[in-house]
């Protein structure tokens, strides 16, 4: 017992002891872990040359709700790079985050994006091309839990989108549209990366619908299995925002790295390594340098599609919501 | 088993030393670690007032996942009181080669992982997995179904009535079997008045614990299961799932519904043992 | 009494005062029963144990033996490694005083609501392990009803090492109690008050008569609640935060690199949580093999 408490007790001298290298815990979400490991590299080295000091920066994964919860529970991220506006608004709400954040950085502070595409076997054997194909007898999908994971999230708003916008469409249409293709949904994982496994290692599905830097990787990983990828003729384009979380920030005195760590996302170099991985960088003129690794896309922001982050929530997401009524009743 | 015959020694009130510092610290620690948090739940559903509990949980959704995880983790639980029982048996009475082994990793489910456990178990019951391709042909499909879930439920509970059986099947007496067989009664009469009713207790309490188990388990049926709305959502799953939408009380709700409902059974389990233990 | 020996007819056979226990025809099956039920309890340990079991070492192993140890050189896979066996070594010793505790005034004694008790012993069984780690971030929260004291006084405890620590404590509360009541319970307290009444004190008592009694279960307990400390997964994601190199245990850490693609590290990582646990397994039966003859010995009937 004596034993056991004195441990104690040297654990938490141990977890509260500052220590001498300054310290940044940036809280991201699930399919970022490849980039913020070359990322991290990067700017330390980076860090080091201005100040003579490496910096010690730890990073935290999981799904992007999954984390913005955690951070307003008290995980001490100093930073916060999320996959949806709706996470870091959520931190906001609760008074960690300026409400102004957007405007603290360019490009509304998001430095990147991605889009969803579908991921097709070999020879693509069910012949999908767009939207339509998906829900055609006997085609099985895997999309993420869109109320858990952003990756769903932006695979169920681009799917309404489409539908939506098609000759004759309507949010009626959209509905019944958006029903029959979750209907072909076997599994719904809570987070993207997940999905990913479900569908290239357990074999399940014809399709699976995640963002194109999830696919570049997952492409990497597995060249034997020779996914395709599919571009449809509409798809949404999720932007990757970053924030300083200026409660957490201001008290652990690192106000100053945590804004050095997100202006390097926009230098060139931050700029490259986005496009490295398969993420779109926010700068056009990168973009365009890297144009062989990124096709040309059609796509909608979730403010053309959907008025705002919050409206699609509420009217989607939300319990009781769109969502639940079209598994409800499946 | 002399020692149960035996009249309980209400004596031993008097004699024996240390009631009070025991069951003082026993429960000051069940509070600390274990009453106290739990209360928190119960306060913090409370904001939501009866009615709001009672929206929460009559939710078809939440119905439905409440359903998969009490009725999977019960058949779960009665496959393996069935075949944790013979487990047991062969263990106890029986030489065969490799029963070391086996009983060496019998306790495996305790110390593997649970989401380890999971994503073994998918690989393996999955269509191009070893068995799930097996049982593809048959046209069962196991993985990313419930029968997936009675799978991880099985695997983890599997432990609990082979343990609890095994000693009190040792301790059988043999004199009473060969009594029984002297006297005429057949093999299978001697082990159903016999053997049965001895060990009848100690398969109650691995049963609990088995669906104890399984009732809560998260890490390794999320993986299997599909986790799909209305069908193979767990209720564990549905709580993480309403933490993430930010909806605490919702997500106490379900949880508080979950505690009282296995307290419930635990405790009726526990009597119905302790009143079999006293009729043995 | 202790009978967690395996006994095997041979050794039977020795004991002067059990005779022709195994040759006795009459209380044993007809072979085809018994081979039956044999391979029903093979076959079904095989489906359910051995098989995943081995799908965690051939995937371990996929590579070879060098990828394999390599996976154990990565700083973030050691600091994983360190902060669970840590865990495990504060919530063990603490369980262990709990479950004696609570086994003596149980089984030693007779009170009202016993039965409530123990019930109240085994919910943490029941509780799921995501509900376990919801009640400390409900505490310990930034918005917990603790927090705002235990934030000023004490410190960190949600997403730090004392919430991974708390966790584990939670999940593994009952194991070592759990083990010790129904058999406790079976031996009664007649040794106990033989020894007292040949003027032994209490604590003489406990640690000569009881505890020998106890002592394979107690290991058993002891054994089970640390392999379950070192596996918990669901409780500990919850609390945990995630920060690599600093708050994933083992299993967390498992989850990320099975995540991040890397198969034969996730794997490996597994492969040592399930040879501990072979390990210690092995160890049990080997003190229950080296010492039969003394256990043989001290049986009571």
């Amino acid at each position: 017992m004596l034993r056991s408490f004195s441990l104690a007790g040297l654990l938490l001298a141990l977890t509260t002891a500052a220590s001498a290298a300054p310290e940044l815990l940036n809280a991201s979400f699930d399919v970022a872990r490849p980039f913020y490991k070359a990322y991290n590299a990067a700017f330390a080295a980076e860090w080091k040359r201005r100040t003579g000091i490496e910096p010690k920066l730890n990073v935290s994964h999981g799904g992007s709700t999954k984390q913005a919860r955690s951070v307003i529970d008290g995980l001490e991220a100093d930073v916060v790079t999320m996959n949806s506006p709706l996470d870091i608004d959520a931190i906001a709400a609760r008074g960690l985050i300026a409400k102004d954040w957007p405007s603290r950085f360019p490009h509304a502070a998001s430095p990147s994006w991605s889009a969803i595409l579908f991921v097709v076997r070999k020879g693509n054997p069910k012949g999908i091309r767009d939207w339509g194909d998906l829900v055609k007898p006997g085609v099985s999908l895997v999309i993420p839990n869109p109320k858990t994971s952003g990756n769903g999230r932006y695979s169920y708003l681009a799917a309404w989108q489409y539908a939506r916008t098609r000759p004759g469409g309507s949010d009626d249409s959209a509905r019944a549209f958006v029903k029959a293709l979750f209907a072909q949904v076997p599994v719904l994982d809570t987070g993207g990366r997940g999905a990913s496994s479900t569908f290239a290692q357990r074999g399940a599905g014809d399709v699976l619908l995640t963002f194109e830097s999830e696919i570049t990787l997952l492409r990497e990983e597995f060249p034997a299995a020779g996914f395709e990828v599919v571009v449809p003729s509409l798809t949404v384009r999720a932007d990757n925002p970053v924030a300083v979380v200026d409660a957490v920030a201001a008290r652990h005195g690192s106000e100053a790295l945590a804004r050095a760590y997100l202006d390097y996302h926009y230098s060139p170099q931050g700029q490259a390594l986005f496009a490295e991985h398969g993420v779109r960088p926010a700068d056009a003129a990168v973009l365009k340098a890297h144009a062989a690794r990124f096709p040309t896309l059609t796509v909608f922001t979730i403010e053309q599609g959907f008025g705002s982050w919050a409206q699609a929530q509420s009217q989607h997401f939300a319990d009781g919501a769109v969502f639940d009524q079209i598994i409800a009743r499946r | 088993m002399t020692a149960t015959a035996l009249p309980r020694p209400r004596r031993a009130r008097r004699t024996l030393p240390g009631l009070t510092p025991t069951l003082g610290f026993t429960i000051f620690y069940l509070g600390l670690i274990v009453l106290i948090p739990l209360a928190g739940v119960f306060f913090r559903a409370s904001g939501l007032g009866l009615d709001g509990i009672w929206k929460v949980i009559s939710d078809e959704r939440v119905l439905a996942a409440l359903k998969l995880s009490f009725g999977a983790a019960a058949i779960a639980a009665v496959l393996n009181a069935v075949f944790g029982s013979i487990v047991a048996w062969v263990f106890v009475r029986y030489e065969f080669p490799g029963k070391r082994l086996l009983d060496a990793v019998i306790d495996l489910p305790f110390a593997l992982p649970t989401a380890v456990a999971g994503i073994a178990l998918t690989a393996l019951y999955s269509e191009s997995g070893w068995i799930g391709s097996v049982l593809a042909q048959a046209g069962i499909k196991v993985a990313y179904t419930p029968l997936g879930v009675i799978v991880a439920m099985t695997f983890i509970g599997l432990p609990f009535v082979v343990r609890t059986v095994e000693p009190v099947l040792k301790e059988v007496e043999r004199d009473l079997e060969e009594a029984a067989a002297t006297l005429g009664a057949h093999r299978l009469t001697t082990v159903l008045r016999v053997i049965a009713p001895a060990v009848f207790p100690s398969l109650v309490t691995g049963f609990a614990l088995a669906f104890a188990r399984a009732v809560g388990e998260y890490g390794s049926v999320i993986f299997i299961a599909g986790n799909f709305p209305m069908v193979s959502e767990i209720a564990p799953l549905l709580i993480i799932i309403k933490l993430e939408e930010f909806d605490y009380q919702g997500a106490t709700a379900v949880a508080a519904t979950m505690l009282v409902l296995s307290f419930l059974l635990l405790l009726a389990i526990n009597l119905l043992q302790a009143r079999a233990r006293r009729k043995s | 009494m202790s009978g967690t020996v395996d006994v095997s007819p041979g050794q039977r056979e020795r004991l002067p005062f059990e005779p022709l226990k195994q040759t006795n025809s009459v209380i044993n099956e007809p072979p085809y029963v018994r081979w039956l039920l044999i391979a029903t309890a093979v076959g079904f340990l095989a489906l359910f144990l051995l098989l995943p079991l081995l799908s965690v070492f051939v995937e371990a192993l996929r590579k070879g033996f060098g990828p394999y140890f390599e996976s154990f050189a990565d700083p973030e896979t050691l600091a994983a490694i360190q902060l669970t066996v840590l865990a495990a070594a504060i919530a063990v010793p603490l369980n262990l005083v709990f479950g004696l505790c609570a086994a003596w005034a149980i089984t030693k004694f007779e009170f009202r609501g016993k039965q409530f008790l123990i019930t109240l012993i085994d919910l943490p069984f029941s509780v799921s392990p995501v509900v376990a780690g919801l009640i400390f971030v409900l505490i310990f929260g930034a918005q917990g009803w603790a927090q705002p004291f235990v934030g000023d006084h004490v410190g960190k405890v949600l997403f730090a090492t004392p919430g991974i620590v708390l966790a584990t404590v939670f999940v593994t509360f009952p194991f070592i109690a759990r083990e010790l009541i129904p058999l406790m319970q079976e031996q009664g307290t007649e040794d106990e008050q033989a020894a007292l009444s040949l003027g032994a004190t209490g604590w003489q008592t406990f640690t000569r008569v009881t505890l020998p009694n106890i002592k394979w279960a107690l290991l058993y307990g002891v054994l089970l609640c640390n392999a379950r400390a070192m596996g918990e997964f669901g409780a500990v994601s919850v609390v945990s935060g995630h920060i690599r190199g600093l708050t994933n245990t083992m299993p967390l850490h498992i989850e990320i690199l099975y995540n991040e693609y890397q198969f034969v590290s996730a794997f490996a990582v597994a492969s040592l949580l399930a040879l501990l646990a072979l390990v210690t397994l092995a160890l049990k039966s080997f003190l229950e093999w080296r010492y039969a003859d003394q256990l043989a010995a001290t049986r009571r009937h």
